[in-house]
């Protein structure tokens, strides 16, 4: 098990760099494209452009470039915005990791106990009325888009009903845990509520689907001819195996989502998170914020598959030796 | 002769307009080794499903009685069955690579079983199923206790699964096919061990298997079904050198001889198996056919060996 994690682990290194290489050749090896220029920042003087270029190595070859572009990326952090000069682009992205870190572990938490609460359920009463009311509450949940529901429920809480029955609903934004557990939840339930109703509509869908398969299997026939109560066969040995498909999805949509895919619940619930930073460097064509926001989102993408498939093999014995 | 550990009289099992087990009589004494064959869909298999009530499928609807140890099953609760459940009836069945839950060590699953009818300890569960896997050969049980289903092989699987099935000593063991997904030798050394096991634990089996071999090797007591229903039943002697039926007869005659001239072709039963109908379910398919096949005929006969054919008494000898 410890030689899993640890080969494991030791290919998310060897993946993450690889990407690190391939973000660096698309953004600076790319034909017709200047990048001391574009690291400069907007309207640069030509002595300041002389010197990005002798900083960043660009009449150097390659390699000397690329290390040198992790040199100012990671040890000195110093690349600076290519829009508000002045900016530093690593401590923007260290300040935007909490906030989209608090929406998408709070929304996880919700669309799992909601996905594998309403899948077991579904699952297990197969047959009764219960199972297609509470797929269809699931396909409902996957139809809203977010940035509608987001809106409605912004129209709702902020505005039409935010004189009676909202009017807790504190204005839209982030409160940092600094400010109280409290203020920081209120300010982050609608997102996480809207963020989450997406992914526990697909995560129900996908659990009933395992479970149901899960329940014909001989393995639960030989559990019930042992004597084993429902419940116990249920959760024991029916959801049991049916949650390892759910653990290596969750992984892949936590990674995406941390990693900026979170973006369209960000912006419309004014979230200063990693995915309004990055929507907001792309439509500035801002190239030093671009790269650092696409090598976290990778970083985190590539640890979070990692940690799932140490999980995998935690729940499914038969990929340790794989 | 001793009271019968499980007495089934008048079995019906049907799913929507299909039956798939026809009025279905039999008794099996306690230590008595009974071998239920017949071809695929001949309803065995559901049959002994029925008599766990491990029926699940929606709408199927049983009826009947199915007296062990005096008490009907039928007419018990969910609650009161899983009690004799794995402690008075164990079951195994036939594809042991599926039998077992993948993220379990063997020994888990035995203790599980053991731990759901009896209070013991969790060591003292694990101990007997160390105990248990040496008991049905599995080499250095104390190391294979913790192994996974998928690291032992299919034979070995089977054999977990049976060591797992005598956990609480039931005084009845169904095997449904338990040898058909192994191959040959492991399929000898499996008929050794239950054989072996019956001598030590005194238990009573009933052997659901399409192969007249195992039968012969195993049953005290045969009973042959056909579309549901009883066609043939008596001690293994008298059906494998007397049978009386036409259907046991077709059976016997495909199996391929060690003596006499060797038969290019072994034969075979024309047509293929019908469902229980008004009629005697084999008429279709037998060439002694007879007017009087229209209706079916009842299980009757002598001194324990039983038929269900309108044939002459003299003509069911051969």
């Amino acid at each position: 098990m410890i030689g899993y994690i640890l080969r494991r682990f030791g290919a998310a290194v060897l993946v993450l760099f690889a990407i690190s290489v391939l973000v660096f050749l698309i953004f600076f090896a790319t034909p017709g494209v200047d990048p001391a220029a574009r690291i400069a920042g907007k309207n640069a003087d030509p002595a300041t452009l002389a010197q990005v270029r002798a900083s960043f190595g660009f009449d150097r070859p390659l390699p000397v470039q690329y290390v040198l572009m992790m040199k100012h990326l990671f040890v000195s952090h110093d690349l600076t915005s290519f829009v508000n000069r002045g900016t530093l682009v690593i401590p923007q992205i260290i300040d935007a990791v909490p906030v989209t870190l608090s929406l998408v572990v709070g929304a996880a938490v919700i669309w799992m106990v909601l996905g594998v609460g309403m899948g077991t359920l579904a699952g297990a009463m197969r047959g009764t009325l219960v199972d297609p009311l509470v797929m269809l509450l699931g396909v409902f949940g996957v139809s809203l888009p977010v940035y509608w529901l987001g809106e409605v429920v912004n129209l709702i809480t902020q505005k039409q009903l935010h004189g009676s029955v909202f009017s807790w609903v504190p204005p839209l934004g982030y409160a940092p845990l600094s400010q109280g557990v409290g203020q920081w939840a209120l300010h982050l339930l609608f997102p996480w509520l809207t963020l989450a109703l997406l992914y526990a509509g697909i995560y129900a869908r996908l659990l009933r689907g395992e479970l149901i398969n899960a329940l014909n299997e001989d393995y639960v026939r030989t559990a019930r001819a042992k004597g084993l109560s429902e419940r116990r066969i249920l959760i024991r040995h029916a959801l049991r195996c049916s949650l390892i498909p759910i653990v290596s999805l969750f992984g892949l949509d936590f990674g995406a989502l941390v990693g900026g895919a979170a973006l369209l619940t960000e912006v419309v619930f004014g979230l200063p998170g990693v995915g309004k930073l990055t929507y907001q460097a792309l439509q500035n064509l801002d190239l030093p914020v671009i790269m650092g926001t696409v090598l976290y989102a990778a970083f985190f993408v590539v640890l979070a598959n990692a940690v799932v498939d140490v999980l995998y093999a935690r729940l499914d014995p038969r990929v340790r030796r794989a | 002769m001793p009271e019968p550990l499980l007495e089934v009289s008048d079995l019906r099992i049907r799913f929507g307009g299909f039956t798939a087990v026809d009025g279905l009589s039999f008794s099996v004494r306690p230590g008595e080794v009974l071998g239920v064959v017949g071809e695929s869909g001949s309803g065995k298999s559901v049959s002994m499903l029925g008599v766990l009530g491990l029926i699940r499928t929606p709408g199927a609807k049983i009826s009947g009685k199915v007296v062990f140890r005096g008490r009907d099953l039928l007419a018990l609760k969910n609650a009161e069955m899983r009690a004799i459940r794995g402690r008075e009836i164990a079951m195994i069945f036939q594809d042991p690579m599926t039998a077992l839950t993948p993220v379990y060590t063997i020994g888990w699953q035995i203790a599980e079983q053991v731990r759901a009818h009896e209070k013991v300890s969790k060591r003292a569960a694990r101990d007997r199923a160390i105990k248990l896997l040496d008991e049905v050969g599995i080499p250095a049980p104390e190391q294979r206790v913790d192994a996974y289903p998928h690291e032992f092989s299919g034979g070995m699987r089977q054999r977990a699964v049976i060591a797992m099935a005598l956990s609480c000593n039931p005084a009845l063991l169904i095997a449904d096919e338990p040898t058909t997904a192994l191959d040959v030798t492991t399929q000898a050394q499996i008929l050794d061990l239950l054989r072996r096991l019956r001598a030590d634990h005194g238990s009573a089996v009933v052997m659901i298997t399409h192969d007249m071999g195992v039968v012969s090797e195993i049953a005290d007591e045969v009973l042959v079904m056909y579309g549901g229903r009883a066609v043939e039943r008596g001690s293994r002697t008298e059906v494998f050198h007397s049978p009386r039926h036409p259907y046991t007869w077709g059976l016997l005659d495909s199996v391929p001889r060690v003596s006499g001239p060797r038969v290019r072709r072994l034969p075979t039963i024309p047509g293929t198996p019908g469902a229980a109908g008004q009629g005697c379910p084999f008429a279709d398919r037998c060439t002694h056919r007879l007017a009087a096949c229209a209706e079916a005929p009842p299980l009757s006969g002598t001194a324990g060996h039983l038929d269900a054919c309108w044939l002459p008494e003299e003509e069911k000898t051969r």
